[in-house]
């Protein structure tokens, strides 16, 4: 499915802020693995996201995806496959274009755009049964613009849009990060549906452990550009927030010793 | 007051042009100032060597089509800041659009023009030209308005609105811009084409400040027809570029000079951005929708 083969990338090297932003990081994903990425600041959560999307160029090491290369793809090819979420809620929809336009253009994700208008009749039956599912009552204001609607409500319409075409991975930044508890709850559980409905092959990246642990079928931790945790399923399901601290104090500390015995 | 009409019509194709650029894809497009020469100066030199003059006003169009790609490329490809790529094309265009007329000025008087019917039955400044004028603008009119409603104008809407998120559906934003400047310049050489043909000679200073005239059509129309969606902001586009020409026919009826024309021009899209952030007129809705743009912008 996803196979991300050693990959290493360094931001400003040879310059006094090099910072190594992914070490060496191999990680295979499974059709169907719903996978939660933890870590403090600047672990590299981030910039794995960004090198999968094609954001960001790699420096070495190989991305596969359904066992294809994608590594010399642009963002905009990459998307054919990718469906992705942003932190901020302002950044996944078109907010001076409408709902019902929105979804017309989510809807030919990777595929050529002519001339066939965006809005039909039948397209538009689609968007009234896809938003029904959100229940949020956007499916009786397909024409409204969506700058008007609030900060939940566009993420719950950027996690439809990034997901009802059925990418081949979903791609989630922290996007439950900048709502307030209530908002962020309604989004990790649709999220949890969008998900399970599809099958979909997802990849989340969150600060909040709770929600880490709550949803997905695989866990891992990155620290310092490497992932140092890898949870399985059943591991997962045992796994406490108080548990995964303890794991990360034990082996933020080992990574200490091993540098201090190297010094 | 019917020639102005006429000019009102004729300078909406091109208001069109800028609309695109300046409000669909949010990008500030100097071209104009050389591509609309450049219509009238490709139309006027064919139809001098005998070329059919609607074959002779598409080729017109066409090349302005072709120098809305060069700054797109610059722009996309080159990473040359906007406002920059389009005055390093406008400059160009400058020299490129003498080569073509061999002379500063070329007299189309006795030629067959597309406006030689109308001149010859004596239509023009008539009620029949207007209408044939008002005609050809609201055909192209609707035809951008299709145009944008469809699934690649769509995406060119979402490039202006937000790259990003397009980018992640899948869409080129380097060919979107591209394609928007090479249509919207194309739209200006073909006004500027039709503009030589209705005054009877193409000259090679006749695109200087015309930025401005379109920039001014564009915040004009939507301070008066306030409204967001396609169709209502390109009839915008329209009624802006007629009140434009009345605004200048009444100026020169009140005896300032032609020359002044450029200062008027400028001094009304300073009034129309900066209006609305006064006193009073902040009460008045489509104003306060103005305001809010220029802030933006």
């Amino acid at each position: 499915m996803l196979t991300i083969d050693h990959v290493t990338k360094t931001f400003f090297p040879g310059t006094v802020n090099e910072r190594v932003a992914l070490n060496d990081v191999s990680l295979h994903l499974d059709e169907g693995d719903f996978v939660t990425v933890i870590g403090s600041n600047g672990a590299g959560k981030s910039t794995l996201l960004n090198i999968i999307a094609g954001k960001i160029a790699v420096d070495s090491g190989e991305l596969l995806i359904d066992e294809r290369s994608v590594k010399r793809m642009k963002d905009y090819q990459r998307a054919a496959y990718i469906g992705r979420v942003f932190q901020d809620p302002m950044a996944g929809t078109a907010p001076d274009l409408t709902i019902e336009q929105n979804l017309a253009l989510a809807l030919r994700r990777g595929q050529r755009r002519g001339f066939h208008l965006g809005v039909t009749p039948a397209r538009r039956e689609r968007f009234k049964k896809e938003l029904l599912a959100l229940e949020l009552g956007l499916e009786q204001r397909l024409k409204a613009r969506v700058g008007l609607l609030s900060g939940g409500q566009r993420q719950a319409l950027s996690l439809l849009m990034a997901s009802f075409t059925q990418p081949r991975i979903l791609l989630l930044d922290e996007h439950t990060a900048a709502l307030d508890p209530q908002r962020a709850d309604l989004v990790t559980r649709l999220t949890k549906s969008v998900v399970e409905r599809d099958k979909l092959t997802t990849l989340m990246v969150t600060h909040n452990m709770e929600q880490a642990l709550r949803v997905g079928n695989r866990l891992i931790m990155m620290h310092e550009g490497r992932i140092i945790l890898d949870l399985p399923e059943e591991e997962k399901q045992k796994m406490t927030v108080a548990g995964l601290l303890a794991e990360f104090a034990k082996i933020k500390g080992a990574a200490l010793d091993d540098r201090a015995m190297l010094g | 007051m019917n020639a102005a009409l006429e000019l009102g019509l004729l300078y909406g194709i091109m208001a069109l042009g800028v609309y695109l650029t300046f409000r669909v894809l949010n990008f500030p497009d100097l071209t104009v100032d050389g591509s609309f020469t450049t219509g009238a100066a490709v139309a006027a030199s064919l139809i001098v060597q005998g070329v059919p003059a609607p074959v002779a006003t598409l080729a017109g169009a066409a090349s302005g089509a072709v120098a809305g790609i060069v700054t797109g490329v610059l722009y996309t490809k080159g990473r040359i800041d906007g406002l920059l790529a389009g005055i390093l094309t406008m400059i160009a265009l400058w020299s490129i659009n003498l080569r073509i007329m061999g002379k500063s000025n070329l007299p189309l008087l006795r030629e067959d023009t597309v406006m030689t019917p109308l001149r010859d039955n004596g239509l023009l400044g008539g009620p029949w030209s207007i209408l044939i004028f008002a005609i050809f603008a609201l055909v192209l009119k609707f035809a951008i308005d299709w145009f944008l409603s469809t699934d690649l104008g769509l995406s060119i809407q979402a490039t202006g609105n937000n790259e990003q998120m397009i980018r992640s559906f899948g869409v080129n934003t380097h060919f979107t811009t591209i394609l928007t400047l090479a249509i919207s310049n194309a739209l200006v050489a073909l006004c500027g084409a039709l503009v030589a043909q209705y005054q009877g000679f193409a000259d090679v200073s006749m695109g200087i400040g015309l930025i401005l005239v379109g920039l001014a059509s564009v915040i004009i129309g939507q301070a008066i027809i306030a409204g967001r969606s396609v169709w209502v902001a390109t009839l915008a586009v329209l009624v802006g570029a007629i009140v434009y020409r009345l605004v200048i026919f009444l100026a020169l009826a009140a005896g300032l000079n032609p020359n002044d024309m450029k200062l008027i021009s400028a001094v009304l899209v300073v009034a129309a951005l900066l209006l609305p952030r006064w006193g009073f007129l902040k009460r008045v809705p489509s104003f306060r929708q103005l305001n809010r743009r220029a802030v933006r912008a």
